[in-house]
């Protein structure tokens, strides 16, 4: 059986799904707007939207990340 | 947590009869009025009923009621109505092909009631750095978990037995996962997820005598998104699920768009003694089952079973993450 890059991929995403957990979990707990003169439920939505777009920004780069892993793995096997 | 031994095996039994007792009268009922499709991998070309969906379906209500009768808990309301909606939504795919949007949308209209019903706490827990907050992202977040998870389980029913043993193997991570985080109540409420698909294994392996058809595979893979919702087990269950969600990676980067696998070239071949190849095409979508065939061809059976190890993979990987979620660093 020559499927060992397949197990390898598997197990390389669980890695990336580990550390990408981590570094969301770690960037959007150090962010908090504040600015305002009571804590309202504005500088509540304004952190809540910049929460949003760091997690979206760094799924895109899992994503991207994950896409030159495959392309690098997997491209003796596609091109055949 | 004694209590919960008998609920836990009474909801087992019932699942797992149900469907083993119905699928044999379904499998007739289906051939009577002609309900079949050609098993293009077999020699023979054997017609094989489909749909299976209501059978699993039935098994699902069954245990689920009873259940219930134990705990009545919204979270099993949750559990039943979306996974019916998700049924609803494949057996008119069954009936009539529609275009290759309609399942994601209709699969998300599906979500909706875990938002209304409540069902969901907003926190995504991740192994050894704690969890994320968004409680907006969240809510989006459950829109799109149906809609993958169902669709995930559908696009890998390309071979006898797969979608259900790959079901029985990932459910039955997951149940040990919420065991192992003391979620009790979801990891009984999940059992029947597995046992329905074992005893549905039982009539689609090889040689199939049912296929699950589109109503099967998205009942199946959205009660186990509902499950990953209501248990809080988003990451565990996206890592037991990883073959699977590797295959529609693959096919989405290949293809470029959301398209229905009715409409694209087929990524396998067969040789002249029946077994499956990597077909030569380049314009076929690269998909997990191609990847696997471009070792070398193999029979279906040896195929299921390297499908098989690689779900019994990432089913070990996903309980270490459930041990990893009560560590933080």
């Amino acid at each position: 059986m020559k499927n060992y890059t397949i197990f390898s991929f598997i197990f390389i995403m669980w890695i990336l799904i580990i550390i990408g957990g981590g570094l969301l979990v770690v960037f959007t707990s150090m962010i908090s707007i504040e600015g305002y003169v009571t804590v309202g439920p504005l500088e509540l939505y304004y952190t809540s939207i910049a929460k949003a777009v760091i997690a979206i920004i760094l799924v895109i780069i899992w994503i991207y990340v994950l896409t030159k892993i495959k392309n690098w793995m997997f491209h003796k096997k596609i091109k055949n | 947590m004694f209590d919960q031994i008998v609920p836990a095996i009474l909801v087992s039994i019932v699942a797992f009869f149900s469907v083993y007792v119905i699928t044999p009268f379904l499998i007739r009922a289906l051939e009577k009025r002609n309900l079949t499709v050609k098993d293009y991998h077999r020699k023979d070309g054997a017609m094989i009923p489909r749909p299976g969906g209501p059978s699993i379906l039935i098994g699902i209500i069954a245990s689920e009621i009873t259940l219930y009768a134990f705990f009545p808990t919204t979270a099993i309301i949750t559990i039943l109505i979306t996974t019916s909606l998700a049924f609803v939504v494949g057996i008119i795919d069954d009936r009539k092909a529609l275009g290759g949007w309609f399942k994601p949308l209709a699969l998300a209209a599906s979500a909706i009631p875990i938002i209304f019903l409540g069902a969901y706490d907003s926190n995504l827990a991740f192994p050894l750095f704690g969890s994320f907050k968004i409680p907006a992202l969240y809510l989006a977040l459950i829109i799109f978990i149906i809609p993958i998870t169902g669709n995930t389980i559908n696009s890998i029913d390309v071979l006898n037995g797969v979608a259900s043993g790959f079901m029985t193997i990932a459910s039955f991570a997951l149940t040990i996962s919420l065991f192992i985080m003391q979620n009790y109540e979801i990891a009984i409420a999940s059992l029947p997820l597995g046992f329905v698909s074992l005893a549905f294994y039982k009539y689609h392996k090889f040689p199939s005598s049912i296929f699950p058809g589109d109503s099967g595979a998205l009942t199946l893979g959205a009660m186990y998104g509902v499950i990953a919702i209501l248990g809080h087990v988003e990451i565990v269950a996206a890592i037991a699920l990883l073959p699977a969600v590797i295959n529609s990676f693959l096919f989405l980067s290949s293809v470029k768009r959301v398209v229905e696998h009715r409409q694209i070239k087929n990524p396998t071949a067969i040789t002249s003694d029946f077994k499956l190849m990597a077909t030569s095409d380049k314009d076929a979508p690269i998909t997990l089952l191609r990847l696997i065939l471009a070792a070398g061809p193999m029979t279906e059976k040896q195929t299921v079973l390297v499908i098989f190890k690689l779900a019994l993979f990432s089913a070990s990987l996903a309980i270490i993450t459930a041990f990893m979620m009560g560590i933080k660093i």
